[in-house]
């Protein structure tokens, strides 16, 4: 193949691609940045600053709950902090995290130089924190969302809620989910295009499989959550009657189509974590994930699937029985491709040598997490069963355990994981595992009691309750277990900020991981890859060691694409070299479309309809001059080369 | 180096069609377009089959100013399918033509709605069936009107002579949304002008 493909005569390639690739220093550089790294750094810190905020909110709700009686809450707040905690774990901090992983590893993940859409990537990050301050802009005068974070209507309607608190929820989800839908689209077509010549799909990572899984799910669930927003939000601004059963409206149809929404994204919050297990734990047991075509498919299989539960959340509802029938046989068999991820994780761990670092006790402690919450699941998702348990807390146990247990500790198990490769330093052990061990221990201390609340016949969402209903030792455990668990991620996160600075130089291989993005630099290069990698197995960096491996990968190969920001575009499947990228560079256009969004829906907010009228336009211009056709291409009439 | 990664021929660099990342952002913009919908008429249907009463309440919607605006947006695809076949020779005179009437149609299109729309009985907070009608069609004018939005820009960057025979995945890709745009209509009209005359409800 002719050098002039994929190489300029430009003499040193370092400083040349360092050149195309970089950020500009100064703020409006920092504003402008579209690298994929940078985004994904926001994202995982933003999604922490809201992990910290949802966290206080449930410290406090629990100084409330930890005696019987107690007045250090008004029924008012209590509504307003328990919604806006489940909303603040379950938009605002569960997908953007993963997403903050996704963001800044896919392409080095996939050997690219970035996402597809650079600048599609930053707009993402632009609204997802503009959606979070439209959420928490009426907390602080007392008018947050109160109608928990599944919203049902009446309650959730004009007649019985009148504020604003309802219509910040509705709109501020709607605004949310542009970020959520671009995202995904983003990570799909990155997928699809952006693979190093040679990753086949049969060669991809798992969290790839797994985020490319929650993406598709969630461009086939966001619009029932939009739409469903939409129709409250008129029903509540201009007297629709969508909910409203007195003019032909129906308050199930609220139910139908929010957890329509809600049992996909309950999937989309923890395949991607699962995924980041998938990858990392292998490393510390010394071998190969066990069975990762089975994990593959069992990802994929989970979520198709998972759209198919969705009553199992309305069993009290009254809907007939063999509807009820139907999505409990569904539920039940969801464990199914479940036990196939759990017993590969054990087999992984069982056949390997393990090496006992921090992220490794954050892995195995998941699992064991994954298997009481998956449990507790099962036995929900049995009809009689769970109308006992419906709205007591066993239910508000099995939710904690699935998504504390399968999001929160994976994601701290993967932060501390490629730590190095953010940051460049190593993390301290041994904060690290008391960490941990500080974390499990209050998890546990918190929410196994509450199956016995619960189970009881506690109430989920009373703000407080009477002495000697059987309720008070337990209620006393798990507040206790809150503070613990609260110190333990104060351990971690005080972990972190140390070793920012202090943590040993990490090298571009601390692990001795198997994947591409520890082939290069610890922080990477704005660049990624001077070259661009050419994969011929699953594990390009252990192909010496790993018997039945034949195939070596070329780290070094002749791909540069040193003219310009460029990468190579792959096939679907094959991952055949078809076409070279023209990648953008930095803009502000995607913060200032965010920025006219937020105007937009604040506007909507307060009934300023020329306001509204006006950002409108703005948008439109600003995506007008965004996705505008060059004038002249870069390199004048080269259409292809080689 | 594996040989049967890399194509014997030059590798483009100005890419049309299906090798633009652009053309797959569409498609999956599309998708969850087209999912939005799903769960509107989703909702339609559903309300319909709770309804006490006759469904819809005022009776079938009128059919023949509907139709014959139904067939003006198909004819608007037409047109914007033959202005992008004109490009791909590098008739740019032919690309101009095939827009403009693509959106003059369209807008044609926006104004029957409308007075269609002010021709009502009823109104949005009438009630649930006013509510779905006024909510659907308009969701759907909302999306004829952006992709108005996107006729005029690609009419405005083809006159200042930006798209070439060998450059124009602009095109390809706004225009895709506007067939979107059309074949939704023709499911929306289906369900909320057709399917109370085939006896529903």
């Amino acid at each position: 193949m002719a050098d002039t493909t994929f190489q300029s005569d430009a003499p040193a390639l370092d400083p040349n691609l360092a050149a195309l690739w970089e950020t500009r220093p100064g703020f409006i550089g920092w504003l402008s940045s579209v690298d994929h790294k940078e985004i994904g750094k926001r994202y995982l810190i933003t999604a922490l600053v809201f992990l910290l905020i949802g966290g206080l909110e449930a410290l406090v709700m629990r100084a409330q709950l930890a005696r019987p009686n107690q007045t250090l809450l008004t029924p008012a707040q209590y509504n307003q902090l328990f919604t806006m905690h489940g909303v603040t774990m379950v938009f605002l901090y569960a997908l953007p995290m993963l997403s903050g992983f996704s963001n800044f590893l896919w392409p080095l993940l996939l050997g690219s130089r970035d996402m597809a859409f650079p600048r599609l990537n930053a707009f993402s990050y632009w609204v997802y924190l503009a959606a979070g301050v439209f959420i928490y802009s009426t907390f602080l005068i007392g008018q947050a969302p109160n109608a928990g974070w599944f919203n049902y209507v009446p309650l959730a309607g004009k007649e019985y809620d009148p504020g604003v608190n309802i219509d910040v929820y509705a709109l501020g989800l709607i605004f949310l989910g542009v970020s959520t839908t671009v995202g995904a689209i983003n990570f799909i077509v990155s997928l699809l295009r952006t693979r190093a010549p040679g990753m086949s799909i049969n060669r991809m990572p798992i969290l790839v499989w797994g985020t490319l899984t929650a993406s598709v799910a969630n461009l086939f669930a966001i619009p029932a959550l939009s739409g469903a927003c939409l129709l409250l939000w008129l029903d509540r601004r201009f007297g629709m009657h969508f909910y409203d059963p007195t003019a032909g409206g129906q308050p199930l149809l609220w139910q139908h189509l929010f957890w329509v929404f809600g049992h996909p994204w309950v999937y989309a919050l923890v395949l991607p974590a699962m995924g980041i297990v998938s990858d990392a734990l292998p490393t510390f047991c010394r071998r190969p994930l066990v069975g990762y075509t089975a994990v593959a498919l069992a990802t994929v299989a989970t979520m198709v699937v998972g759209f198919g539960v969705w009553v199992h959340h309305m069993f009290a509802t009254g809907l007939p029985g063999l509807a009820l029938s139907f999505f409990g046989a569904a539920s039940m068999i969801i464990a199914i491709p479940s036990a196939v991820s759990v017993f590969a994780w054990i087999g992984t761990i069982w056949t390997g040598r393990p090496v006992f670092k921090t992220p490794f006790y954050y892995f195995a402690g998941f699992i064991l997490l994954f298997v009481i919450g998956g449990v507790s699941g099962f036995m929900t998702a049995a009809v009689p069963l769970d109308w006992q348990l419906t709205d007591t807390y066993f239910v508000v146990a099995h939710l904690h355990y699935v998504l504390l247990g399968i999001n929160v500790f994976p994601v701290i198990g993967g932060l501390y994981y490629w730590f190095p490769k953010f940051t460049g330093r190593m993390a301290d052990e041994r904060l690290g595992r008391a960490g941990f061990w500080i974390s499990f221990v209050g998890f546990n201390l918190a929410f196994l009691p509450m199956h016995l609340t619960g189970l009881r016949g506690m109430p989920r969402r009373v703000y407080t309750y009477p002495a000697n209903m059987g309720w008070d030792l337990s209620n006393m455990a798990i507040s206790i277990g809150a503070v613990i668990l609260a110190i333990g991620i104060g351990v971690t996160l005080f972990n972190f900020a140390v070793s920012l600075r202090r943590g040993a130089p990490a090298g571009p291989n601390p692990w001795d991981a198997s994947t591409l993005e520890w082939s290069v630099a610890s922080p990477p290069p704005a660049y990624n890859f001077r070259r661009i990698p050419i994969v011929a197995s699953r594990h390009p960096l252990w192909e010496d060691r790993l018997e039945h491996v034949e195939a070596r990968s070329v780290l070094e190969s002749d791909i540069v694409l040193d003219r310009g920001r460029e990468t190579i575009a792959t096939t679907v499947l094959d991952a055949e070299a078809d076409s070279i990228l023209k990648m953008p560079g930095d803009s502000l256009a995607p913060l200032l479309l965010s920025l006219a969004l937020m105007v937009f829906f604040f506007a909507l907010l307060w009934s300023g309809w020329w306001i509204a009228g006006l950002a409108g336009l703005l948008c439109v211009g600003v995506t007008a001059v965004w996705l505008a056709p060059a004038a002249e291409p870069v390199v004048a009439e080269e259409t292809a080369r080689g | 180096m594996a040989d049967t990664l890399f194509p014997e021929g030059p590798l483009p660099v100005a890419l049309t069609g299906r090798l633009a990342s652009g053309w797959y952002g569409m498609i999956f913009l599309i998708a969850t377009e087209a999912a939005l919908f799903v769960y509107l008429l989703f909702s339609y249907f559903y309300l319909a089959s709770q309804a006490p009463g006759p469904w819809p309440p005022s009776g079938a919607p009128d059919l023949l100013v509907a139709s014959l605006n139904t067939a003006i947006l198909l004819v608007s695809s037409l047109a914007a399918w033959l202005g992008q076949k004109g490009i791909e020779t590098g008739a740019r005179g032919q690309l101009i033509g095939g827009l403009v009437a693509a959106f003059a149609l369209g807008s044609i299109f926006v104004g029957v709605q409308i007075h269609e729309w002010l021709a009502k009985s009823f109104t949005p907070a009438t009630d649930a069936y006013g509510s779905l009608f006024f909510t659907i069609t308009g969701l759907h004018i909302a999306h004829v009107v952006v992709g108005l939005l996107i006729l005029a820009c690609l009419i405005l960057w083809a006159a200042m002579g930006r798209f070439t025979a060998a450059r124009h995945v602009h095109i390809t890709v706004g225009l895709l949304y506007w067939h979107f745009v059309d074949v939704v209509w023709l499911v929306v009209f289906t369900s909320l002008f057709l399917t109370p005359r085939l006896g529903f409800g």
